[in-house]
């Protein structure tokens, strides 16, 4: 029997619509002692694994980020790094102005998200393969402005000041805690909105583009939101790259390798679900510590995989998972309940490729 | 005079971003992919052409003889294979796809090379030299290269416009599904085009290695923006748009460097931007926009 | 013709093309449900319906051009069901698809030109083309983006004809053309028939349909509601089976189909 015909077959009150599964309570507070215990970590564990984990941090929320954009939105964007590099030298520029680094991090979250908005208005209207080639000379364009200003360090970049006088123990733990609190945010944040009415227009956007926007959905002002959201979350991250290296190269921070970096992570992982960053940046991680010592090996691996991975499991590793047992961490979809038989997922994604 | 000049110039190294751009719109316009790795394919054509010299001793010219057909049967089995799976899933798995080619591609070749600068010794002694009209100097290289690209693009249009295989990559171009129904197989049509595009640029990646260096990044901090700002400021769509958009780039890029000599590469990005914003069309025909 | 005199078909005789309980779906839509027909050498067999009743998914999947949930498609006795679109015109299924579909930046000429390149033997070529539409021949270089609708559906058939088929599909070929084009397109028929050819249609206009065709079949929400020759149903009977009207009994081969 079809879908229609089962629903449309029994009485009314046989179904309920909701929003998760019991597991989530369970998942939650699994969630949330992970996320204390890693806060303990500066107390218990060496400032190498620290400084690993801040990497890791820093990749889980650009990975984030960019499915954000390519797995809810559409928006394949190959210039986030712009974002990168603005986040880094928004600190900069306040440090250089004695701000203290982590007291500039919002500032450059927000400084971020509000440089999004000209950007998208430059690149919104593009279909995607401008889009993405347009995303990718605005981030070299930026990149070439920031370098003529000397004062800002030019095309060698500067150290960032604003930590002398300060213990190297304490700017470790501070530079830590601001990346695990800059990852959990991003998550919330793109939990939250995904949750609600953003993530239903995204999803019907999905589906089916012209049927949405008939029905009143503001499809323009939903991936602006995504654009500017992933601004700002992509200058968090920049930010926390600037005070974990201490230093703000512009060819460094404007690289590209970091698109590369977060569309890997995120495709590995899984586009379009949130929980496929996190295993994405896993992989990454796990990839980068191996291999270290090889260079450019990781990156090659990575992206062979990651074309692999999109050719053949489209929905990554999490998406695998996913498949076989149900679990949601973040549920951001909805289940049929019909009586009190197992509840059946509500085709959340399209079959088609 | 410097402005003469530097038009001059600008006109001639544009040839050079046509046959860059010409398979990329080629690509675009047929399969309607975008390549993110088109610039990286020109690199690794030259640094098979500097390792083929460098082990075999061969003339210069006849690296292109052996590159040249060796990328396009590549691009023929890349499009067969990876791109059209991807072109099956989706336009987002394209992108995806090939932006991994892209970043395989460079950290292969930095992996296996240095990330230092390398070039193409010209060979022909008449080539490393210049002449002069009046007090600008033309160096004899670019004069061949920009006839070069002319020649290609001469060749590409015959091609289209009346060969058996120029009728069908256009016929599959507007209608793959009719193009079916009439027989024609259109995964070998793409690949074909694909063969074409890989070729071109391959041609245009060594002539690049003569002109300039080579480093594994300079596919997509040069070549690609500049084959796809060559490509929208001419309009996709035509193939002589290409030449156009390749000198206006290459034009504004020289002036750009009259006014501030580091400022050459950012005046080229701003007239690319500048056209996608104002004339996503282009200048001459067919959109950008969704 | 293998048609005897009642009306039913001869069941001897192998059928040039022939449909088995074709299911096809559209997402979670069965477009075709447990259709079947067979075509003989010679006839021209016209599907009717109301828009949405399945016609042109059938068509389509005949061709190639869409995957069959299950059921097959026999092309002189060989199961075609796997091939691909190109595969089948090698073998003489061509299709002249709904909407025209030329080839906008090309010429007249070029587009018979592409019809050409993979054509089979036989006795149809551009030349025969430009000799059966008079027209063609002065304006070949022009784009086709230019003509009239019926002057583009001339060029479309002369497209698949130059292919030689030996099964020619056509698919709505009515649609957005005046009564007075449209007869003049299906006047020309015989002619193409005395080539050799069988034809299978799809048609909205059923008067139309009714004129031409030497067998219909009506399809309603994707099922078969009636078949037979045009000289043996009357216009309530059709009537009935195209709208899907209750009390009218439709003619059926027994065995075909379920209650619409």
């Amino acid at each position: 029997m079809s879908l229609a015909t089962e629903t449309t077959a029994r009485p009314a009150e046989k179904f309920r619509v909701t929003r998760s599964r019991r597991n989530v309570a369970w998942t939650g507070a699994v969630a949330l002692i992970v996320v204390v215990v890693l806060a303990f970590f500066p107390y218990i564990v060496y400032s190498g694994t620290t400084a690993v984990l801040v990497q890791a941090f820093i990749v889980l929320t650009l990975a984030s980020m960019w499915n954000l954009l390519a797995g809810y939105a559409g928006l394949v964007s190959v210039g986030q790094q712009a974002f990168v590099g603005l986040g880094a030298y928004f600190v900069l520029i306040l440090a250089i102005n004695g701000i203290s680094p982590f007291t500039a991090l919002p500032v450059a979250v927000i400084g971020s998200g509000v440089a999004a908005l000209p950007l998208w208005w430059l690149v919104s209207r593009l279909r995607s393969g401008y889009f993405a080639i347009a995303t990718w000379v605005l981030a070299a364009t930026v990149m070439l402005i920031i370098e003529k200003f000397s004062s800002i360090g030019g095309g060698t970049g500067m150290p960032l000041p604003g930590f002398s006088g300060m213990d190297p123990t304490l700017i470790t733990a501070y530079t830590y805690w601001a990346g695990l609190a800059v990852a959990v945010l991003a998550l919330a944040t793109i939990y939250l909105l995904l949750r609600g009415r953003l993530g239903l227009v995204l999803t019907a956007v999905r589906d089916d583009e012209v049927a949405a926007r008939s029905s009143g959905a503001r499809v323009g002002l939903a991936r602006m939101l995504v654009f500017v959201v992933a601004g700002a979350g992509c200058g968090a991250a920049g930010a926390v790259l600037a005070i974990s290296q201490l230093q703000v190269q512009p060819s460094a921070v404007f690289s590209v390798q970091w698109t590369a970096v977060m569309a890997f992570a995120t495709i590995i992982g899984g586009l379009g679900t949130i929980e496929g960053p996190i295993v994405g940046t896993v992989v990454y991680m796990v990839l980068q510590q191996t291999l270290a010592s090889y260079n450019a090996w990781y990156l090659i691996i990575l992206g062979l995989v990651a074309i692999f991975v999109a050719l053949f499991a489209r929905r990554g590793l999490w998406g695998l998972v996913d498949e076989r047992i149900n679990v949601r961490l973040f549920p951001v979809g909805y289940w049929l309940r019909m009586g009190e038989e197992r509840p059946r997922r509500l085709p959340a994604r399209p079959r088609r490729g | 005079m410097a402005w003469v000049n530097a038009i001059i110039q600008g006109v001639l190294i544009g040839g050079l971003y046509a046959l860059f751009a010409c398979g990329l719109s080629l690509m675009f316009g047929v399969m309607k992919v975008v390549n993110l790795a088109h610039g990286d394919l020109a690199v690794l054509a030259g640094y098979f052409a500097i390792g083929i010299i460098a082990v075999t001793h061969v003339p210069v010219l006849w690296s292109f003889v052996i590159v040249v057909p060796l990328m396009a049967v590549l691009g023929y089995v890349m499009q067969r294979t990876i791109l059209q799976g991807a072109l099956d899933r989706s336009v987002l798995t394209t992108l995806m796809v090939t932006f991994g080619l892209s970043v395989v591609i460079e950290n292969g070749l930095l992996q296996f090379e240095t990330a230092n600068t390398r070039g193409i010794g010209v060979g022909l002694p008449l080539l490393t030299e210049s002449f002069s009209v009046g007090s600008i100097q033309i160096a004899y290289l670019l004069v061949v290269i920009f006839a070069t690209a002319v020649i290609v693009l001469l060749g590409l249009q015959y091609f289209l416009s009346r060969s058996k295989y120029g009728r069908l990559i256009r016929a599959v171009a507007d209608d793959k599904e009719a193009a079916q129904l009439a027989g024609a197989d259109y995964r070998h049509v793409f690949g074909i085009a694909a063969a074409i595009a890989f070729g071109t640029v391959a041609l245009g990646g060594i002539a690049y290695g003569m002109y300039s260096q080579l480093s594994p990044t300079t596919g997509t901090d040069t070549i690609l923006l500049f084959a796809f700002a060559a490509v929208v400021i001419g309009g996709l769509g035509s193939l002589w748009g290409t030449l156009l958009g390749g000198v206006v780039l290459g034009v504004a890029q020289q002036i750009g460097a009259q006014i501030n000599l580091s400022d050459e590469i950012l005046a080229g990005y701003i007239v690319f931007l500048a056209v996608l914003v104002l004339r996503p069309q282009g200048l001459i025909s067919r959109g950008a926009q969704s | 013709m293998t048609v005897s005199a009642d009306g039913k078909r001869a069941d001897s005789g192998t059928p040039l093309l022939e449909v088995r309980d074709l299911v096809v779906h559209h997402g979670q839509l069965r477009a075709v449900d447990a259709v079947s027909l067979r075509v003989l050498p010679g006839e021209v067999y016209a599907i009717i319906g109301a828009n949405g009743a399945g016609k042109s998914t059938l068509m389509r999947t005949i061709a190639g051009l869409h995957h069959p949930t299950s059921g097959s498609v026999l092309f002189d006795g060989t199961d075609v069901t796997g091939l691909r679109p190109e595969r089948r015109a090698a073998r003489g299924i061509v299709m002249v698809p709904e909407g025209r579909r030329l080839f906008g930046s090309l010429s007249v000429e070029e587009n018979l030109k592409v019809g050409a390149t993979y054509a089979r033997q036989g006795p149809w070529t551009i030349e025969q083309v430009y000799e059966m539409f008079g027209w063609m021949r002065e304006r070949r270089k022009q784009l086709t983006a230019q003509l009239s609708g019926g002057e583009q559906q001339t060029v479309a058939l002369g497209r698949a004809l130059v292919a030689n088929p030996r099964v020619l599909l056509l698919d709505e070929l009515s649609l957005g053309l005046a009564p007075v084009v449209v007869q003049r397109i299906y006047g020309m028929l015989p002619q193409i028939l005395a080539t050799g050819l069988t034809v299978l249609l799809v048609e909205q206009d059923v008067s139309q349909a009714l004129r031409v065709a030497s067998h219909i079949q009506c399809l309603l929400e994707g099922k078969t509601t009636l078949e037979g020759r045009p000289a043996d149903v009357t216009a309530d009977q059709v009537e009935a089976a195209y709208f899907g009207l209750a009390g009218a009994a439709p003619a059926r081969p027994p065995g075909e189909g379920s209650e619409p």
